[in-house]
């Protein structure tokens, strides 16, 4: 399927499901729930384009997620402190300051990528682990957003497209889902992509060929970081309010790690069957057993999977469907050395 | 002249924290500087160590010193068999960039949900004579809490140094780290020496863990904490070298105890991840250089 | 690619350059030139830099001192996949294929990322398609052109290793050590793959230990040695120098 085809037929899938979910259940906990499994579709995406595609792990996620989340916030009060200047603003619509998340961490992204990617990619890894107590750091000593107190957002009281708020953001969830399964699945399809897998399994080798490794990487954590930083920027409104603990949340890190590495890191399709079996557990399971528990869950499956399926859920597929080619095969030579 | 006091009490608290941190870096630069194995996991088994100290002197009246001692064999035999299922899992199939790392953020994760799970998030602390008490030298204080701590930790990396250099598995982890292929020209399987020095690696951490609580209450969350700052001492100090290493954490100390002086703790821990970034962007071969 | 086009210098003139590692010195005031055309053969004893000397000149590593031209052109600060484009290949000492990707994809990589960064080039998807072809015919790869380098013999990972160099289009190819542990019918093999590169005019710098191979092949040897040029010349008289049969006696 072309890309232009891809987006559209994902699009339509998405606006579907956007639409019956919206007339079939009335339940606003399926909302909170299901937005929350969005969100884990595009952080885990958007993960994969760097740990999948060009193989530097990034445990900053919480970070990049912040950024997003901290982001809005200070544009929420943003017309209340232009008020002060007798500068007059309307208050910021959601979807700008989705935009504005996702540049922000974009370039934070670029940032760290600039300084530790001529490096080996552990140091990569160690520099975003870090990278989390410091952007925490920072939110706690900036009082205009809260501090270590946090800050409270009030919703709008009226949501865009109809229905309730949380709908909305269910909606605009979705929609971001959308877009960046397709920008996974177009880099994967592309020069890009082609480039990137050349890094991931040999960075002289890329060199030598022509790939100009040090310029692809630094895409890869741009995207990859403006992506998480979008999927943060609602994150105030659906918490309605926003404190360092719970947007520097260890899961986000640990899950959008989890996720595309359970189900398969080098195509698309892996990071959505993560998401999809881990958030929909996770959301069940905190309404069940406890939520700490909950990620000891998590915690144990990425071991596991690690150790013994590597390759992820779509791994074990596609070793299962090259076995049965290879018997295939073989059958179909000895039928040719019989005749 | 208050600011004066203020600024040598500092540096003077700075010191004593570096030497700590020494104490904490000392496994990494072992696992990572020489042996390549990136064992981010490594605050988690520093935090096992704090809790093995809280939980027995709980119950035993002991010396929390005396405790993280008696464990150092516990942690080396833990630290050898995660090695072993390191090597299985990764270093045999060729696969430790990625896939290792995810190994030991998941154990290090793991670690503290499971630390939640038990002790939940409240700061646990141990008791000793010598938590409390300062050594006053004219304007200098010495907490003794951390005093302790830091000459104990410059003893252990000392006796650390004196057996690479002098003794023949010590000399071979030195050879490992340099060249594995000339080690086995020396007939001794270099997995073998890995495996001892990780176990070594993850045995100082019984002893770190004590000097944490020692130091400071505890909750499982701290351990994240230590990851910039362990990594960027051992960056910092040369990746491989013991002199380097200290040196280094007596530097970290020394900034982040003035930052939290003059601009207040919270800012600290932002001390050690400036520091790494400075140094990965600007010299990578570390202070010692190359 | 005539030889007319550069007949004014030389295709590659290495002057002055030297590389440490720390306080090892591992490649000394090395002066060279390669014409178009040659076939030249780089020996010397394990360890006396003749890798290092090729990772200088193709960018993956930086030499302290000296200078390189490349058709005239200096390449001091260029970083490896910038000299790629101007025409320097190499292949590596130990295969580097891409081990997730097909033989189709590993040359797609060289030929999307430098034939067609090059001013003036365009292939369309077709002709990258016809050019990985016709790249694995010249191996003999075409019919494991679906398969992932896992599934691919020694020899065969060699010439995948070649093909991919060749893939860039290059005036000037380093193949580092392209023969070793093969059998001597699978050397002479690649040796037929080398002379016919050279005859379609690529200047090729082969980097080899089975002298029989280098004594075939060369036009010109050179010789390293602890990281200092001994010798340079015509093969026949280079092996006669006594510098050089001490070196090798001595090894």
């Amino acid at each position: 399927m072309r890309t232009g085809t891809f987006l559209i037929a994902a699009a339509l899938v998405g606006l579907a499901i956007v639409v019956l979910t919206r007339i079939f259940f009335t339940n606003e906990y399926f909302f909170f729930a299901a937005y929350v499994v969005l969100q884990y579709i595009v952080l885990s995406t958007a993960w994969n384009i760097l740990g999948g595609y060009t193989g530097y792990i990034n445990f900053g996620t919480g970070a990049f997620f912040a950024i997003g989340a901290y982001s809005s916030a200070v544009l929420h009060k943003l017309p209340a402190l232009l008020k002060t200047f007798d500068i007059l603003i309307p208050a910021v619509p959601l979807p700008v300051m989705i935009v504005v998340g996702g540049i922000v961490s974009g370039i934070v992204g670029l940032g760290t990528g600039y300084l530790t990617l001529r490096l080996r990619g552990v140091f990569f890894a160690i520099a975003t682990l870090a990278l989390s107590v410091v952007v925490q750091t920072l939110i706690v000593n900036w009082d205009y957003v809260g501090g270590s107190r946090g800050i409270y957002i009030i919703r709008p009281a009226q949501a865009p497209l109809g229905g309730g708020y949380i709908q909305y953001l269910y909606t605009l969830m979705m929609a971001l889902s959308v877009i960046s399964v397709c920008i996974a699945r177009w880099i994967e399809r592309s020069r890009l992509g082609l480039g990137f897998a050349a890094i991931r399994d040999d960075e002289l080798a890329a060199e030598a060929g022509g790939v100009p490794t040090l310029r692809l990487k630094l895409i890869a954590t741009t995207l990859s970081g403006a992506l998480m930083g979008m999927a943060g920027a609602p994150l105030p409104y659906y918490v309605t309010y926003l404190d360092p603990g719970s947007s520097f949340n260890l899961a986000y890190a640990v899950n959008s790690v989890a996720m595309p590495v359970i189900g398969g890191m080098t195509s698309w399709v892996g990071p959505i069957i993560g998401a999809v079996i881990l958030g929909t557990i996770q959301q069940l399971a905190t309404v069940t057993i406890s939520s700490a528990l909950n990620l000891l869950i998590v915690g144990v499956l990425l071991i596991l999977f690690v150790i013994i399926a590597p390759n992820g859920i779509m791994g074990l597929i596609s070793a299962r469907q090259r076995r049965r080619a290879a018997i295939i095969e073989a059958a179909v030579q000895q039928r040719q050395a019989a005749a | 002249m208050v600011s004066l006091d203020l600024l040598i009490n500092a540096i003077v608290a700075g010191i004593l924290l570096g030497g700590f941190y020494a104490a904490v870096t000392v496994g990494i630069t072992i696992s990572f500087g020489m042996l390549d194995i990136a064992n981010i996991a490594q605050p988690a088994f520093i935090l096992l160590g704090s809790y093995a100290a809280y939980i027995i002197t709980y119950y035993v009246p002991v010396d929390p010193l005396v405790v993280g001692f008696l464990m150092l064999p516990v942690f080396y035999v833990i630290g050898m068999a995660v090695y072993r299922l390191y090597y299985y899992s990764f270093e045999l199939r060729g696969e430790q960039s990625i896939q290792g790392l995810a190994f030991f953020f998941g154990l290090l994760f793991v670690a503290e949900v499971s630390l939640v799970l038990v002790f939940g998030v409240d700061y646990r602390f141990v008791e000793a004579p010598y938590i409390g008490p300062s050594l006053h030298l004219g304007i200098i204080d010495l907490p003794l809490r951390m005093l302790i701590p830091c000459l104990v930790s410059l003893v252990m990396i000392a006796v650390l140094q004196l057996y690479l250099s002098r003794s023949f598995i010590g000399r071979a982890i030195l050879a490992v780290s340099q060249d594995g292929l000339a080690l086995q020209l020396m007939a001794a399987s270099p997995t073998r020496i890995k495996q001892i020095a990780f176990g070594i690696s993850v045995a100082t951490c019984s002893l770190a863990g004590t000097f944490l609580i020692i130091i400071q209450p505890v909750e499982p969350s701290i351990g994240r904490d230590y990851i910039g700052r362990i990594f960027a001492i051992c960056v910092l100090g040369g990746m491989t070298s013991f002199p380097g290493m200290v040196a280094a954490a007596l530097l970290i100390g020394i900034v982040e105890s003035i930052t939290a002086t003059f601009y207040g703790p919270s800012w600290a821990p932002a001390v050690a991840f400036g520091f790494l970034l400075i140094t990965l962007a600007v010299r990578p071969a570390g202070l010692a250089g190359r | 690619m005539s030889a007319a086009q550069t007949a004014a210098g030389p295709l590659l003139a290495v002057s002055g350059l030297g590389k440490r590692f720390g306080g090892f010195v591992a490649l000394e005031n090395i002066d060279l030139t390669i014409a178009e055309g040659e076939r030249v053969g780089l020996i010397g004893p394990n360890g006396s830099g003749k890798s290092t000397l090729v990772n200088c000149l193709c960018g993956t590593l930086r030499n302290e001192t000296g200078s390189v031209l490349f058709d005239g052109r200096p390449l001091d600060g260029l970083i490896a996949h910038e000299r790629t484009r101007l025409g320097l290949a190499r292949s590596f000492q130990l295969p580097k294929p891409f081990h997730t990707l097909n033989l189709i994809d590993n040359l797609r990589v060289p030929l999307l990322y430098t034939v067609n960064a090059r001013p003036g080039h365009s292939l369309s998807d077709a002709d990258v398609r016809a050019r990985c072809e016709e790249l694995l015919q010249a191996v003999a790869l075409a019919d494991k052109a679906r398969r992932l380098p896992r599934d691919l013999t020694q020899v065969e990972m060699r010439k995948l290793e070649l093909a991919r160099a060749v893939a860039t289009e290059p005036r000037l190819l380093f193949a580092d050590e392209a023969m070793a542990g093969l059998s001597p019918s699978e050397v002479e093999e690649i040796i037929a793959v080398l002379l016919r590169l050279n005859q379609q005019g690529i200047t090729i710098v082969l980097i080899e230990h089975i002298m029989r191979a280098v004594m075939s092949f060369s036009t010109r040897l050179l010789v390293l040695v602890a990281g200092q040029k001994i010798a340079d010349g015509l093969p026949q008289e280079v092996m006669r120098n006594p510098e050089v049969e001490r070196a090798y006696l001595g090894e």
